[in-house]
């Protein structure tokens, strides 16, 4: 089910079109990633989404509702966080998550749970000044959690995050989509989201350029499937190569096919009749290459 | 509600935490007792009370701290919390923009009160224990001073308030508040006075000098206070504008609410349309 619906939205700063004609649904249950360059429009759409700024044209639904209009009530199933957050310095971690738990309308007799969630419990009674930037991130998100959200967007939260932390950042999210949250989530890590997010918006100039599953995406693009390969020693492999008809890397035994998606079967059903092949990997484009795919030939 | 009582108790915690309140109770309290004790030391001579005594010193105390105190806590309410970076997080919770004015205000409010309460409070019971005990004129006065304090505190939270939602950069909302300052405390009477002066064919109307006195916070707060109580009003020098103004007590006191209601409104009419 379609929560978040955005239908040809644009947003105009004087002469700068930060969001241009996006048209896009987010699904609960499902990861959705936002991903591309500072300036692509994608903090704009989050705060369109949340009726902090409005639209210069097109329609925003929110869990059924215009985020602009008066009613307000909608925003207690929703969870934010915000790009570098900051909270009231002069607070603890307890205190600052009893603040936004009041705010929402909630009872803060969860807020322990939620600070456990974070591993912040240790540092539950300490002022968020002394805290680091990834303790900060941290208690974000325990905040963006608040009150069991239907709908959850989160601007660049991995960032300021140690692996560890990420891991267990990401092992919540997938909790949530699979108890029907709809996570959408902006980054530039792409390696991290890659295996994360179930569906990805390519955002480039405030315009949507792809958006879809990472197998759509890569279905999307032209890029070449890697197909690597190791010969036998005693393999005659510029003749293996030349056999195949199609770019290759060589690094002596190790050899790298750019195979075209559309005929990576029968190249592998080749490979594995051939008996000078020992190994074989197939490398899909990532979606680092697709990003730059998407950016240079959709620009 | 609930939101706007979360809102005032977390300004009063940051407030308690940044010891804004213990500073601003300790300012009040040491320059009342000062001007309570050394003030009213001459009084026994002329038969003057000690308590009307105190509410004219501090009353003259008031228009410059009380102020300064208000904008000092409320000018970066509103452009602090922008360049803090915790505006676009509060305002994505269900709550109304008038709501975050009205929490802030409550918050800040209770700072002023408490400080005045305490610090000119503590005056009061000292100078009554002092002179062993005050009558019930004197005490309405001075009672009358520290509610008409606290209003002319909520003035000037609201104008700061007003001045953090106009600009966009902090430094901004500090030189829009010592400017409110400057101009209604200091420069208003004195362009006034100006005036009257150059003014040596008496083209002005009374009534117009008058009309603009009463209009400034400050002078409103004044003349509650020293023209307002008929005791008072003789040792503060006061007693013929006391007499010839006729401005009733209510008068000043709306005039106060309304310097305190309007940039209110203002400012979450303002903040409303705000795009963050």
């Amino acid at each position: 089910m379609a929560v978040v619906e955005a239908d040809h939205v644009s947003r105009r700063y004087g002469s700068n079109l930060a969001v241009d004609d996006v048209t896009v649904m987010f699904q609960s249950g499902q990861c959705t990633a936002i991903v591309g360059h500072n300036g692509a429009g994608k903090s704009t759409l989050i705060k369109m989404l949340l009726g902090l700024v409005r639209p210069t044209s097109g329609r925003i639904s929110v869990l059924g509702e215009d985020p602009t209009a008066g009613d307000r009530r909608w925003r207690s199933q929703i969870g934010f966080l915000p790009e570098s957050v900051s909270f009231p310095p002069n607070l603890s971690g307890r205190e600052t998550l009893d603040f936004y738990a009041r705010l929402k309308g909630y009872s803060e007799a969860a807020n322990p749970c939620l600070l456990d969630q974070v591993s912040l419990t240790e540092a539950a009674d300490r002022r968020v000044s002394t805290y680091s930037k990834g303790m900060r991130q941290r208690l974000g998100l325990a905040q963006a959690l608040l009150g069991s959200p239907r709908v959850l967007l989160l601007d660049e939260p991995t960032s300021g995050l140690d692996p560890a932390s990420r891991q267990s950042f990401y092992g919540i999210i997938r909790s949530l989509v699979a108890d029907g949250v709809a996570v959408l989530l902006s980054s530039h890590a792409l390696e991290e989201i890659e295996g994360q997010a179930d569906r990805i918006a390519v955002m480039s100039h405030g315009r949507l350029r792809a958006f879809g599953s990472l197998n759509e995406l890569r279905g999307l693009s032209e890029l070449p499937v890697q197909i690597q390969l190791c010969v036998a020693e005693d393999a005659q492999v510029a003749a293996f190569v030349r056999s195949f008809g199609m770019p290759a890397a060589i690094d002596g035994r190790q050899i790298c096919l750019a195979c075209p998606a559309t005929s990576k079967m029968d190249v592998l059903r080749r490979v594995a009749a051939c008996e000078g092949v020992v190994d074989f990997d197939v490398l899909p484009p990532t979606l680092d290459s697709l990003y730059a795919w998407f950016m240079e030939v959709r620009p | 509600m609930s939101a706007v009582l979360a809102i005032a108790m977390g300004e009063l915690r940051s407030s308690l935490r940044n010891r804004w309140v213990l500073s601003a109770t300790l300012v009040m309290t040491a320059l009342a007792l000062s001007l309570a004790l050394l003030g009213s030391a001459p009084t026994g001579t002329v038969g003057a009370m000690p308590l009307d005594i105190t509410v004219v010193s501090l009353t003259s105390l008031t228009i410059f701290l009380v102020p300064l105190i208000a904008l000092l806590l409320s000018h970066d309410a509103i452009v602090g919390e922008a360049e803090r970076g915790t505006l676009l997080l509060l305002l994505s919770y269900p709550i109304a923009r008038w709501q975050v004015v009205a929490g802030k205000f409550a918050g800040h409010l209770s700072v002023v009160a408490f400080a005045v309460t305490l610090g000119y409070g503590s005056a009061g019971v000292v100078i009554g224990w002092v002179s062993g005990g005050a009558d019930r004129e004197g005490a309405a006065a001075f009672g009358a001073m520290i509610g008409s304090s606290i209003l002319l505190g909520a003035s000037f939270l609201s104008l700061g308030y007003l001045a953090s939602v106009c600009v966009r950069q902090r430094a901004a909302a500090v030189g829009v508040a010592v400017a409110v300052w400057l101009l209604l405390v200091l420069a208003y009477d004195a362009a006034l006075l100006g005036a009257l002066v150059a003014d040596k064919s008496r083209s002005i109307p009374t009534e117009l000098v008058q009309a603009l006195l009463i209009l400034n916070p400050a002078d409103a707060y004044r003349l509650f206070n020293l023209a307002g109580f008929g005791r008072v009003s003789a040792f503060s020098g006061m007693a013929a504008v006391s007499q010839q103004s006729h401005v009733p007590a209510g008068l000043l006191l709306s005039i106060l609410i309304a310097w305190t209601a309007a940039p209110l409104a203002a400012t979450a009419a303002i903040f409303s349309r705000r795009e963050i």
